[in-house]
């Protein structure tokens, strides 16, 4: 039991990554759909951290005089310090085409769009 | 001279990354296009050299900031990546060519320096991916070129575009995610992003649940990416709405390097190290492809619009790609190879004829091009060659990759019956919906009015050149071959 209450970061990461799609599929207003999106990328960004955590790990920065001092691993920390940048970016076009399609159609409910446009 | 070969793999993406601000800065008309031309006809060039030096057996490595792999970031361009990279920047360069006159009626004058920057984007996203020895990297440069063909597709002025790209950033970021969980899992278990260092320590690992479930995470992420059936729900509209250049380039190349990398990816780390992965990976995809091409072709058989029956016709020859993967050996792995390559030829012909098409008619619906050979006698015939190439018929080049297809199901036992039933059905399939199109553009009687629309000669000479690559390739057959028989090899010998 205290094992599985040990994964807390994990387990949360999983109801993230979960609720974050359940939005994105089940939601019918754009807006809604790119916060969806927003909360599953969010979950593999904690995940990533998680990862990098080491017991009794400190920031990464070498001190010549501790040499049996445990660091973090700061690898995953960049990693997803680029995948962060790349989820900013991708919400940002998300929410210009909103815009756009609000512009054009006047609705950002996916329904009345595809009924508009089945209109012709 | 051999120094400047060492360089080659890294330019192939420098290049056109770094010519992207100039060319958003080149307001004057006709300028950016100048400039995204020209550095699309020097990635040609890159990739030709990095080639032939391949053909000459000497695989190409890089190591980023002078680090060497495993610790920096490596560039490996073998057989493999040598393939896709001349079908990316090949069908860059000769969309560019001939789509000046077509983007200027599809995009205002002001926003062409920002679209041609996209494209480059795009083109630099694509030839990274393909390049790179590195999981993350891929990650990067797949959303750097897909974030690009987003701003692309979206560009053009039908309005229906922007819901489909909405759909298509959605579900691409989602198997872009996906894909990014699965590199995290198996980071987590070897320490190491450098796929030919995964390959070894994976062996090592102890408890193997979690590259399962990488494994799982990976494939079905690309496989969106990809459009494998049935995650292609974003790539038919997608397709018809973008801007038709645009529809040109993408369909020759986008899909084909999802597919790369979860071939790449799946045989080099996941097929070797796995227990019984090889008959997971045939049970999961085989049904989907077969699926594929029977669904997607069936359903091409019954769409008006040109462009999009072209979509749904690319969703089956994707499913051929995966069979020809999902047999899970030698002679199985070459068609898929062969065949991205001798797709992307009749897809890129044919989608530039609908570019040709649509600057002479307006409207690519079939009532719309109703006795269009007359009117366009030499685009439709272009059309007629690439089209006999997707069916598959002998002397084009989509014949060698249904040979080498049939050839590989037939070494399957039992399984051949059914294998070489679909690829039949989806043949015959194609040539049903090739026939309405030649029906309709042939036979049918035109409507009084002249098409108002004037196709500049550089178009129609693209589109021939296009067309007679086809051909070229169905006859002259040792470049494709040469190199999908090398890819496979190396994909091969990881395997138990």
């Amino acid at each position: 039991m205290l094992e599985l209450l040990g994964y807390y970061n994990y387990w949360v990461f999983a109801v993230l990554l979960m609720v974050g799609l359940y939005a994105v599929i089940t939601r019918g207003n754009l807006i809604k759909k790119l916060l969806g999106l927003s909360i599953f990328q969010s979950a593999v960004f904690l995940m990533y951290i998680t990862m990098d955590k080491v017991a009794g790990g400190t920031a990464p920065i070498l001190q010549p005089d501790l040499p049996d001092q445990i660091y973090s691993n700061p690898l995953p920390q960049v990693l997803i310090l680029t995948a962060i940048v790349v989820g900013v970016s991708t919400t940002a076009l998300g929410l210009a085409l909103v815009v756009r399609i609000r512009e054009t159609y006047g609705t950002v409910e996916e329904a009345e769009i595809y009924e508009q446009d089945a209109r012709g | 001279m051999d120094n400047l070969l060492a360089q080659l793999p890294a330019l192939q993406v420098v290049v056109p990354f770094l010519t992207v601000p100039l060319v958003m800065l080149l307001k004057p008309r006709g300028f950016a296009w100048l400039a995204a031309t020209a550095t699309s006809v020097v990635c040609f060039a890159i990739a030709i050299a990095m080639t032939s030096a391949i053909l000459q057996g000497a695989p190409l490595t890089y190591a980023m900031g002078g680090w060497p792999a495993p610790f920096g970031i490596a560039l490996a361009v073998d057989a493999f990546s040598a393939l896709l990279l001349l079908v990316i920047t090949g069908a860059s360069t000769l969309t560019l060519i001939g789509a000046r006159a077509s983007i200027d009626s599809q995009i205002t004058d002001a926003r062409q320096p920002l679209f041609y920057a996209a494209w480059l984007l795009a083109l630099t996203g694509l030839s990274g991916i393909v390049v790179t020895a590195d999981a993350f990297n891929i990650f990067v440069f797949m959303e750097i070129s897909s974030l690009a063909s987003y701003v692309l597709i979206s560009g053009g002025p039908d309005r229906r575009a922007l819901p489909s790209v909405f759909k298509y950033l959605v579900m691409g970021t989602i198997g872009a995610t996906f894909y990014l969980i699965g590199v995290g899992l198996v980071y987590m278990m070897t320490g190491t992003l450098n796929l030919a260092d995964m390959e070894a320590r994976v062996h090592e690992v102890g408890d193997q649940s979690p590259i399962l479930v990488a494994a799982g995470f990976i494939t079905v992420g690309l496989a969106l990416k990809a459009a494998v059936f049935p995650l292609h729900a974003w790539l038919p509209n997608a397709y018809t709405f973008a801007p038709h250049a645009v529809t040109a380039f993408l369909a020759a190349c986008a899909t084909k390097v999802a597919l790369y990398v979860l071939i790449r990816f799946d045989f080099l780390v996941f097929q070797p190290n796995l227990v019984g992965h090889d008959t997971q990976f045939a049970y999961f995809l085989m049904p989907l492809a077969v699926l594929a091409i029977v669904v997607a072709s069936a359903v091409a058989l019954f769409e008006r619009n040109l462009k999009r029956l072209l979509a749904y016709s690319s969703v089956a020859q994707i499913g051929y790609i995966m069979l020809g993967a999902s047999l899970v050996n030698d002679a199985g792995l070459t068609a898929s190879v062969v065949h991205i390559f001798n797709h992307a030829l009749a897809k890129g012909a044919l989608f530039l004829t609908v570019m040709a098409l649509a600057m002479r008619f307006g409207d690519v619906s079939l009532d719309q091009l109703a006795g269009a050979a007359r009117r366009a006698p030499w685009t439709m015939a272009a059309f007629v060659v690439a089209a006999l190439s997707l069916i598959g018929v002998p002397g084009t080049a989509g014949f060698i990759s249904k040979w080498y297809l049939v050839m590989a199901a037939l070494d399957e036992g039992w399984l051949a019956i059914p294998l070489i039933a679909t690829i039949a059905a989806g043949s015959l399939l194609a040539v049903a919906y090739v026939w309405r199109i030649i029906e309709c553009t042939y036979f049918a009687p035109a409507d009084g009015t002249e098409p108002t629309g004037h196709v500049p000669p550089l178009v129609t000479g693209v589109v021939l050149i296009a067309a007679t690559a086809n051909v070229y390739f169905g006859i002259f057959t040792a470049l494709p071959t040469t190199l999908a028989a090398e890819a496979a090899l190396a994909l091969q010998e990881a395997l138990p």
